[in-house]
């Protein structure tokens, strides 16, 4: 077996033979600022970086094998643990799958497509608003990081009306959705919306075009383009590199291609492109695009949609989920990037053979050794922060 | 689609060898080509470097295991930014499941820095060995764990550091 055991040799080998000025430095797995169970094994020289080491796995959870053992309409919770702040994007994601293999994805009605556009977005702006929030708290603002919390918890309550829970749905189903949406739900957004346009004028005045927060971001963390794009970087970490890369509007799927949205792009306004504040501002400006994407969503469930007392958004769950042997990978877009789920399944069961989760975050952080190199700790933590991971993702 | 990956086989067969293809599967919601694992980093690079195709976006590597068949595959999940298309490549390795023989495979980590992460995790819990991959280690179990989870004929090791793993 010493051949399959030579690279773990090697990396122990380069720890224990390091230079007498350097130093191994473990961030986390216990660190505020890996933003989970991650550990970073740094290599320093003095203030400086040599080399990051990540390890992952400690939130492993075995999603796939759990996967393999269990019903597609039974793995739903699972999908909404993989990345927890962004449930409703994840379950979409797998219900848009196993859809496409029943052939159903053309026959659900128009009001459950806008219902679950209309969620993911809502969960798209919580999650961007940890991501910035947090950030903030990263970088030591502490003000924007309760303004946020308290902009979401608006969010997790509207949601929790929906599902019946705060943070890990299941709402969206195989065929259809749990249920209708609350009466009364689709006025309440519209409030939030109004509410929550002037909060984002705020946060820019507070964070976004903050000197200390430009100075610890701009020009930090420079991802370039074709590096982005080779570590198979997406979501805002390719677009902050000036890449208009969004599978919302490159697959078009669900009523996204009905709907009125721009792709915000990193364009090194502050610094060169592809930096730390690039990424950030893409989350912000992707807030917006949220924004209008909800008031459309609201226009349109309110009017051409509306709420009749014989609309069942249950209808059309299958009793039983019966596919052909086949495979197929499906894609969506996360708030974090591309989240990919690919499926084998078996003949005549509704259990998959195999059920690969491929989670944005985990790409993202690839980078992170490359990034890495040569910059002080505590730029250290603003290129972690900027890639934002959840760790539920990361090792599944 | 269909056709898209009956043309990139054709091709293929020109301009890499004519052993490169092994196979085509057009049935389904997503066509594709199983690849000679031998030909497997020749017909990336090709993929990526000609202009026509331009595949620059590795999605994702997935391991399958189809116990109790001697055989195991890998499935590169391809995309290219400016084309917007997508492409899947199979490769099919043979392998008796014996505890000191994994199934090899070659390393595509030269041609997408991205299949590094995705091969560790593929070599972690299905046991499949990339050559020439630059840091082979585990990535989501912990070093030191013996055997492969997501293997269909995996069990359980009763302790774990002296940690009861099952009730």
């Amino acid at each position: 077996m010493s051949r399959y055991n030579e690279a773990l040799a090697r990396y122990q080998e380069k720890i224990d033979s390091i230079a007498s000025q350097e130093m191994v430095i473990n961030m986390g797995p216990q660190h505020p600022s890996t933003h989970g169970v991650l550990r970073l094994e740094l290599i320093t020289d003095g203030e400086i970086v040599k080399e990051v080491i990540p390890h992952l796995g400690y939130l492993h959870r075995c999603f796939d094998k759990h996967a393999e053992s269990m019903s597609f309409g039974k793995t739903i919770p699972f999908t909404d643990r993989l990345d927890y702040l962004s449930s409703m994007n994840n379950s979409h994601a797998f219900v848009m799958g196993v859809e496409r293999m029943l052939g159903l994805d053309q026959s659900i009605p128009k009001r459950v497509e806008y219902i679950r556009v209309l969620v993911c977005e809502l969960n798209r702006i919580a999650s961007h608003l940890i991501a910035i929030g947090t950030y903030g708290i990263d970088i030591g603002a502490f003000t924007p990081f309760m303004w946020c919390f308290r902009d979401r918890e608006h969010i997790m309550g509207m949601l929790e009306w929906a599902s019946g829970s705060r943070m890990l749905y299941n709402y969206i189903w195989i065929g259809g959705l749990f249920y209708d949406l609350p009466v009364g739900f689709e006025e309440r957004c519209r409030e939030f919306v109004d509410y929550f346009k002037p909060k984002l004028q705020e946060l820019d005045e507070i964070l976004t075009n903050n000197q200390i927060f430009i100075a610890r971001t701009a020009n930090i963390g420079i991802l370039p383009a074709d590096v982005a794009i080779n570590y198979g970087c997406s979501g805002p970490m390719l677009r902050g590199s000036g890449i208009k890369w969004d599978l919302r509007r490159v697959d078009g799927y669900s009523v996204y291609p009905e709907l009125e949205f721009d792709i915000p792009v990193g364009e090194g306004k502050m610094g060169q492109k592809g930096d730390c504040w690039d990424r950030y501002k893409v989350r912000v400006d992707e807030v917006r695009e949220s924004v209008r994407i909800i008031e459309q969503c609201l226009d349109r469930l309110m009017m051409d949609f509306k709420r009749m007392p014989d609309f069942d958004p249950r209808a059309l769950l299958p009793k039983k989920v019966n596919l052909k042997a086949q495979d197929y990978y499906v894609r969506a877009e996360n708030p974090k990037g591309e989240l990919g789920f690919y499926f084998v399944t078996q003949e005549r069961s509704d259990i998959p053979r195999r059920l690969k989760a491929r989670g944005p975050s985990f790409n993202n952080l690839s980078v992170l050794p490359a990034l890495g190199k040569d910059v002080l700790i505590a730029d250290l933590i603003a290129i972690l922060g900027s890639i934002d991971i959840v760790l539920g993702e990361v090792d599944r | 689609m269909s056709e898209q990956i009956a043309h990139l086989r054709t091709v293929l067969l020109e301009q890499i060898h004519t052993d490169a293809v092994q196979d085509i599967q057009l049935a389904g919601l997503q066509p594709a080509l199983y690849i000679h694992p031998d030909y497997l980093v020749a017909v990336c690079r090709f993929l990526r470097d000609d202009p026509a195709f331009y595949v620059d976006f590795l999605s994702d590597i997935a391991a399958v295991d189809y116990f109790p068949e001697p055989y195991f595959e890998v499935v590169y999940q391809l995309a290219s930014i400016p084309h917007q298309t997508q492409i899947t490549l199979k490769v099919r390795c043979e392998n008796d499941r014996s505890s000191t023989e994994l199934p090899e495979l070659p390393s595509v980590c030269s041609i997408w820095r991205t299949a590094e992460w995705h091969e560790r995790e593929a070599y972690d819990l299905m046991g499949i060995f990339f050559t020439d991959h630059p840091d082979l280690r585990r990535i989501l179990m912990p070093d030191d764990w013996e055997g492969f989870p997501l293997r269909k004929d995996y069990e359980d090791p009763a302790t774990y550091h002296d940690i009861p793993v099952k009730e």
